[in-house]
């Protein structure tokens, strides 16, 4: 459990270098990850590439590690101290997963929506102004554009453009999880990885957050994990779909829930378990 | 039949008994407090008059009030919360956000909880070893440390529940951001669990405000109008406490008045804090 | 995976994190700092008296300032007889009260009066002290002393308890005034703990036709009983440490007597009244080691009661 920061920029140089024979089409490359809660081997030996722009959706019965597997992506599991990852997630040619990767800048990269909407207490405009400041110095006004920016992207400024001062927790449930949305996206990040984003909305908030994630797509690569099948059917362009920690087949969306090559999937998908 | 009728009927004079008992218990339990309320109340508003705030505490024989006793508790108190609940936030914070589990978090908390309820007469003592034997005079200053030791495990524990309470969304919401672990934990945890740690700083004012016991051999006591911390200061307890046990009527008139003064701010201050947490918890559903 | 690292991520915390870190670290390292030189400055302030008197200090009677002689007897007892008579006061009360509050009370009868218990568990102990002193003493000594020195005072055997001058102050007043004062400790807690036990348990007693005595007395007490004991032992360990409710109502007088009429003393009303009077080392060193026995076996007494309490936490869930 050693974290040296030794000598950063000849480290990166060094792994740029390697990278470059790798595909640069692929954004994210997982390679031989695995994943431990403790003793427990929640992942086995993942191995897939994310390309940009895309969305891909990671699909499988609840325990099956898919959100395990979302979580590596920003290394938000590195809180718990007995979570533990291995192998190797290639950014941009980087390993995130090693310990010299800063964490801050990774997260600024991939940003991250949760299951239930998480307002910060605090107002509206600060809660998407509160992770710019972190990263960038803004002026006055420059930051006041990215807020709209911001919430225009996340189709959430006509909403609150008069109440930027309000309490984000008056919002309701569907217009604070796109303003979680637009707090990720105010950092300018190259990926979003989405966590169940509808699981805590009805079904009209619901349908408004997947319109936006078809139109974040021109931007962003996205990473969803649901457990709504129609869902993904919807809105991916891949899908991985996972079981008992391993990854049984991962393809374009439409072959995946048309002809999949595995029965494990055909029954999944044809609701035959899970 | 009649057998079971029998036993039947028993059991139910006895339930009947037990709760008319419970009943008893409560009137009793409440009879006291409401007794000692009004004793306090009627003889404290008999010996209320503007000399109160306006008077310094008077020798033998004269009126005076207890203004030098009021500010001296009022200083004391505010230093006492001014040492005790910013280490007791970060001792909370680290319980809370560091050692939830582990040994070492579990046996702070139990030593901290052994602390919450330790004499408060022991605390004065070591302060007194600690702070005034070693200058060799008593001090306001030392009275307010031996208060910040009775602060320090109330805002400790609550401190550390009300952090507990805030949900691990949140922290992986505001980390997702790329901010350091410790801009998270004071800019958006503190906020979130705010509500809670004002009223535990409330009651931890509260609960030193008539405090006693800790200042008798700390602070002392001052019959004049002092703003030194490092001389002996009067308060409002140890006054009371110095009157009430005196031969004199007039004295014992001030201990009153200086009782009701005590009892209605610490049973305001806790409505106060009950009111806060409830309004905040309100405005967050 | 091949011979590459195998590499376990930890969070490269950033210098503010691991400053933060140690800054709130060491703040919590105060709070046992707190308490272990609480314990080790009245070992060692009272090092003289225990160098002196060595074991007799305990067994002692002695309380002479002129004469430079001390023990901790009179006081210890004292302590130890009040705090008796507190709890065997509190307890059924304080019982009553939560049985009432949880299970027999109208429900919109229970919050305020609970919170009203609550609310005055707050009131400061010097105010118990003086309407002991002032108001309850004097009843005590109107009516309640010469009732009990004539009935029970001219008993066989229990007698010498009971019998002696209508005094007011003594061993029983201080010890009704300190159950007083326990009482919504000891009830505040049972009542939490008491909310704890799962409806279904009660239901499918109530289901059974138990009455409503039969399910306090054999589902909730047992289900609760470690809680209900810390609770207990909680309330025992602030009436043994009690200083000015007490201070007030003693007496203040170094004698042993058997009977509960009698002035006395203990040894947190010793400290309060002597210390700043004692004039020669080894009668500050006395009082000191005094304080030192207080913290004994107030800690032992405490660390009962957070045990059985945390046992219970445990049992919920959420410890």
């Amino acid at each position: 459990m050693i974290a040296i920061p030794m000598n950063d920029t000849a480290y990166l140089r060094s792994e740029v270098l390697a990278a470059t024979a790798l595909p640069q089409a692929s954004r994210i490359a997982v390679r031989d990850v695995d994943f431990y809660y403790g003793d427990f081997h929640a992942l086995k030996r993942i191995s897939f590439e994310i390309a940009p722009l895309q969305v891909t959706a990671l699909i499988g019965p609840s325990g099956c590690g898919k959100s395990t597997l979302l979580r590596i992506f920003n290394r938000i599991y590195s809180v718990y101290p007995k979570q533990r990852a291995s192998g190797e997630i290639l950014l941009d040619g980087e390993n995130i997963l090693d310990p010299r990767y800063p964490i801050n800048r990774l997260r600024s990269k991939v940003g991250m929506v949760f299951q239930k909407p998480v307002p910060f207490p605090m107002s509206i405009r600060d809660n998407i102004a509160w992770g710019i400041r972190h990263h960038e110095k803004l002026g006055r006004g420059e930051m006041e554009a990215r807020i709209e920016q911001a919430l225009s992207s996340a189709a959430l400024w006509d909403e609150v453009k008069d109440k930027l001062g309000q309490n984000a927790l008056s919002l309701s449930g569907g217009q604070q999880q796109r303003l979680c949305i637009a707090r990720a996206i105010a950092l300018k990040p190259e990926v979003l990885l989405l966590d169940e984003p509808t699981s805590a909305l009805d079904p009209i908030a619901t349908g408004r957050i997947e319109q936006l994630i078809e139109e974040l797509k021109r931007d962003y690569t996205i990473v969803i994990v649901t457990h709504n099948m129609q869902q993904a059917a919807r809105v991916s362009d891949k899908t991985a779909f996972m079981y008992l920690g391993e990854l049984i087949e991962f393809g374009d969306t439409e072959r995946i829930f048309t002809k999949p090559d595995k029965q494990q999937t055909e029954d999944y998908i044809s609701g035959r378990f899970g | 039949m009649n057998i079971s009728e029998k036993l039947y009927r028993r059991r139910r004079l006895r339930n009947a008994a037990a709760l008319a008992l419970s009943g008893c218990a409560t009137v009793f339990g409440l009879f006291w407090l409401l007794w000692i309320l009004w004793t306090t109340l009627v003889n404290g508003a008999h010996a209320l008059n503007p000399a109160l705030f306006t008077h310094s505490t008077p020798p033998p024989g004269e009126s005076g009030g207890l203004a030098n006793a009021l500010f001296g508790s009022l200083l004391i108190s505010a230093l006492a919360l001014a040492i005790g609940a910013p280490i007791g936030v970060l001792a909370g914070t680290w319980l809370a956000e560091y050692a939830r589990r582990g040994r070492l978090g579990e046996f702070i908390r139990f030593l901290n909880d052994i602390l919450l309820s330790a004499p408060s007469i022991v605390l004065g003592l070591f302060v007194y070893a600690l702070v005034v034997k070693p200058a060799g005079h008593f001090s306001a200053f030392a009275g307010a440390l031996a208060l910040a030791l009775i602060v320090l495990p109330i805002v400790v524990r609550t401190c550390d529940e009300m952090l507990q309470l805030v949900p691990n969304a949140m922290r992986e919401a505001a980390l997702s951001l790329g901010v350091p672990q410790w801009k998270v934990t004071v800019q958006i945890l503190w906020r979130s669990a705010r509500p809670g740690i004002v009223t535990g700083i409330l009651l931890a004012l509260a609960r030193i405000s008539g405090e006693t016991a800790p200042l008798l051999f700390t602070a002392l006591n001052n019959q004049y109008w002092t703003a030194k911390l490092d001389a002996p200061m009067a308060s409002v307890p140890v006054a009371i406490f110095q009157f009430a046990m005196s031969p004199y009527e007039d004295w014992h008139a001030l201990a009153w008045a200086g009782a009701l003064v005590v009892t209605v701010f610490v049973l305001l201050l806790s409505l106060a804090a009950r009111w806060y947490l409830r309004r905040a918890h309100v405005a967050h559903d | 995976m091949n011979a590459s690292i195998a590499i376990t991520t930890t969070p490269s915390r950033s210098n503010g994190d691991r400053a933060f870190r140690w800054l709130v670290g060491g703040c919590a390292a105060l709070v046992a700092l707190a308490l272990l030189g609480a314990a080790l400055s009245m070992a060692w302030g009272g090092r003289e008296a225990f160098a002196t008197f060595g074991w007799k200090f305990l067994i002692s009677t002695d309380w002479d300032a002129v004469n430079h002689r001390f023990g901790a007897l009179v006081p210890v007892i004292g302590t130890l007889v009040t705090a008796l008579i507190a709890m065997l006061i509190a307890v059924p009360v304080s019982f009553g009260i939560a049985l009432f509050l949880t299970e027999v009370a109208p429900a919109w009868l229970r919050a305020p009066v609970a919170s009203a218990i609550e609310l005055l568990a707050g009131i400061p102990s010097i105010i118990y002290g003086m309407w002991g002193l002032f108001v309850f003493a004097p009843f005590m000594a109107a009516h309640v002393d010469p009732w009990i020195d004539a009935h029970l005072g001219s008993l066989p055997a229990i007698g010498i308890f009971f019998s002696g001058p209508p005094l007011g102050l003594g061993m029983l007043t201080a010890g009704i005034v300190l159950a007083i004062m326990v009482i919504p400790f000891i009830s505040s807690v049972m009542r939490e703990v008491f909310l704890t036990v799962p409806a279904r348990l009660k239901e499918s007693a109530y289901a059974l036709g138990s009455t409503t005595w039969e399910v306090a007395w054999h589902i909730v007490l047992p289900y609760t009983r470690q809680a209900v004991i810390g609770g207990v032992f909680l309330g025992l360990g602030r009436a043994l440490g009690e200083t000015m409710a007490v201070t007030f109502v003693l007496g203040n007088a170094h004698q042993l007597t058997a009977s509960l009429l009698m002035p006395g003393n203990s040894i947190a009303a010793v400290i309060a009244n002597e210390f700043t009077e004692a004039d020669s080392e080894l009668y500050r060193s006395s009082l000191i080691a005094l304080g030192f026995l207080l913290f004994v076996v107030t800690f032992a007494v405490l660390v009962v009661a957070r045990l059985m309490l945390r046992q219970m936490e445990r049992k919920q869930g959420r410890a």
